[in-house]
């Protein structure tokens, strides 16, 4: 088998005496969607911002295409395609599309200036496949709805070419109609042979755009699931009892 | 998701006469009060209040005050606050003075007036302002002591180093080719005031025609043809307008004979000049030009503005937000001795009040000019409106004949209800930036 896009080896944080993530391994696998699992504080946000570079980590290694890299700040790991997809953290507001997905990257002319008509141009095109209903380029996206936000940073990952994708709750904001065309995007994200790991709480989601899931519990690996072969309630049991089924991979978290 | 924007679906019906020159609203409110509180104390002095000669000094009256508040707007917008500017003021005027009064004239013995002097103070000055700036920067952005603390702690602190400075003393006359910057003393007269009018106006009409050829380049929807003219003939007028006022104040004919016969020359029978733009304003709109460019046209504008809006998506996005913090408050600081340089040399010395009260004024400026507090929000030509809607306040006033304490009341009502005004107005149109 060839090695895996990315692994996070025993991966590790405390903030102040708390073991937020407590010897953690997991991987992914290109074309693959990993869910991340667990109640609030279990860890899975800390573990995947240390992925991310938003947050460093005490210890533990992370492993890209059987190489370990150096991550420790976010553009660190976009230099590895590595993007990220919050849910409320990042859009900045009071900027419009374009702005915001090219924040940090901003496309510049011959003179060292923005050039924010070309940005405007390049979020046009990119818009027009993701979310050809979107016109607002020149709103600020405080104005725009919940779905047209998250297509901004969804647009921002997949035109800076991520490899490997962090979404963080994508739809925890979004309407059914929205939600769909996200579970879309990242099926079709997921045939382009990028990894996504998916952190999110509703089971019936994971269920259905998940290969395997992650589960997390006081900052330990209850145990990794393929989820074709265990039930909700199975899940459900790993996040709320730590119990890791027997078709699962049992991790230091799981009880007996 | 069926939105419609504006300006993909009607280019070619604007809703009005202002959506189609696509000028921002605020922008035409701020002048309209503007317009509104000159023709009031017009009325209320007998037309004295708009004469050239009023505006002339209200042009440089409002110069110091502008300048920093341009760069209040990015303080503001990085939701930081900066209470040392006055004080920051002081201390760079100090130091500028004793270099012009002590360090050339006495330590380096090249005597009153060297043509080396103006350069260098104002070099010397500016790195002062800019570094004192950078360590309150530092203070906030690195060891996260909030901007409040830092800069009220400056406040005292700048203001009495200025006064240790200078042992107290009121210093000067200021290097003669220094006070060329106070207003007055330095203008460009007519002929060069005609030209810089001319300059700005094929500035300003390249600026239009580029960002229209940019537009169509992309595809992007463009104003009507009408809209772009009658934009441009609207920043013509002005610029013609505003140099012939000036143009128009007179040198009273005794300064003008010494004038003459400091070159040497007699002044000829029934030859009047009129001052032109003075020169602390041509810096004023340079340094609007700049801060707007750096505003809208730079990354540091751009992550200025995001770090605003949401400090921690900036981050995310690889934006070192806490030296971006030392940039803002160090062209704070570089800002405070530009003005300073102007407030200096505007009174020919520097005295130990210099600059007093000045923070308030400048962030006053900012906030009646649209920023907000909140961050992520505001624009130069705003804060500078603002610092020109306050000067004219206060300068109607007096002429009026109103007693400071009362100009006090009404400046501080005024700065309250601009504020609420705008609060309503982004109510309304739904957090328009």
């Amino acid at each position: 088998m060839t090695a895996p896009l990315v692994e996070l080896r025993d991966m590790q944080k405390s903030f102040g005496g708390i073991k937020a993530v407590d010897h953690v391994t997991i991987d992914l696998h290109p074309g693959e969607v990993v869910g991340v699992l667990g109640h609030n504080g279990a860890g899975k946000s800390v573990l995947m911002k240390m992925l991310s570079g938003a947050l460093q980590r005490d210890a533990g290694e992370i492993w890209i295409n059987g190489e370990q890299a150096a991550i420790s700040n976010p553009r660190d790991a976009r230099n590895y395609q590595i993007e990220t997809i919050y849910q409320y953290l990042a859009l900045a507001d009071n900027l419009d599309a374009a702005s915001n997905l090219f924040l940090g990257r901003e496309l510049i002319t011959r003179m060292g200036f923005v050039n924010d008509a070309l940005m405007e141009a390049e979020t046009r095109k990119i818009m027009k496949r993701l979310n050809p209903n979107f016109r607002r380029f020149h709103t600020p996206v405080a104005g725009l709805s919940g779905g047209q936000r998250q297509s901004v940073a969804i647009a921002r990952a997949v035109y800076f070419n991520a490899r490997i994708l962090i979404m963080d709750e994508p739809t925890a904001a979004l309407g059914v109609q929205e939600t769909r065309m996200v579970a879309e995007l990242i099926e079709q994200l997921k045939s382009e042979g990028i990894g996504i790991f998916l952190i999110d709480h509703d089971i019936h989601q994971v269920k259905m755009l998940c290969d395997r899931a992650n589960v997390l519990r006081t900052g330990q690996l209850v145990g990794t699931v393929k989820v074709d072969e265990v039930s909700e309630d199975d899940m459900l049991g790993m996040i709320i009892a730590g119990k890791c089924p027997p078709q699962g991979v049992p991790g230091p978290g799981a009880l007996a | 998701m069926t939105d419609t924007s504006p300006a993909a679906s009607a280019p070619a019906k604007p809703r009005n006469f202002f959506a189609a020159l696509e000028v921002d609203t605020r922008l035409i409110g701020m002048i309209g009060a503007f317009v509104i509180i000159c023709l009031i104390f017009n009325f209320l002095t007998d037309g004295r209040f708009m004469t050239p000669r009023n505006i002339f000094n209200l042009t440089i009256q409002t110069a110091s005050v502008a300048i920093m508040a341009t760069g209040m707007v990015f303080v503001i917008v990085t939701r930081h606050i900066d209470l040392s500017v006055g004080a920051l003021l002081a201390t760079c005027s100090a130091v500028m003075a004793m270099i012009q009064t002590l360090v050339m004239p006495d330590w380096l013995g090249l005597g009153l007036d060297h043509p080396a002097t103006m350069p260098v103070a104002i070099i010397v000055g500016m790195a002062t302002g800019a570094a004192i700036g950078a360590f309150q920067g530092w203070l906030v952005g690195y060891l996260t002591i909030p901007a409040f603390i830092v800069t009220l702690g400056g406040y005292l602190v700048w203001r009495n180093v200025a006064w240790h400075l200078t042992s107290g003393q009121t210093i000067g006359p200021l290097d003669s080719n220094f006070q060329l910057f106070g207003g007055i003393n330095g203008t460009l007269g007519e002929s060069w005031s005609w030209i810089f009018a001319v300059f700005a106006i094929i500035g300003s009409v390249y600026a239009l025609w580029q960002s229209r050829r940019t537009k169509v380049k992309h595809e992007f929807p463009v104003k009507p043809i009408w809209a772009e003219m009658v934009l441009g003939a609207i920043i013509a007028v002005t610029i013609v307008g505003f140099v012939a006022i000036l143009n128009t104040y007179e040198i009273p004919v005794r300064r003008l004979q010494r004038i003459y016969e400091a070159r040497g020359e007699v002044l000829p029978e029934g030859v009047t000049q009129g001052y032109g733009l003075p020169i602390s304003v041509l810096l004023l709109i340079v340094i609007a030009i700049a801060m707007t460019i750096i505003a809208r046209r730079t990354r540091l504008g751009r992550y200025i503005f995001a770090t605003g809006g949401n400090p921690e998506a900036a981050v995310l996005a690889g934006i070192n937000t806490r030296l971006l913090t030392v940039k803002v408050f160090a062209l704070m600081g570089l800002l405070c001795a530009i003005s300073a340089i102007v407030a200096s040399s505007r009174q020919t010395f520097h005295s130990n009040d210099i600059g007093t009260l000045d923070e308030l004024r400048v962030i006053a400026a900012a906030v009646i000019g649209g920023t907000a507090l909140s961050g992520g929000m505001g624009t130069i030509y705003g804060a500078i409106l603002g610092a020109l809607i306050m000067q004219s306040l206060q300068s109607g006033m007096a002429m009026v004949g109103v007693d400071a304490p009362y100009q006090n009341m009404v400046v501080g009502s005024v700065l309250v209800v601009a504020v609420l005004i705008d609060i309503i107005y982004r109510r309304r149109t739904g957090d328009k930036v």
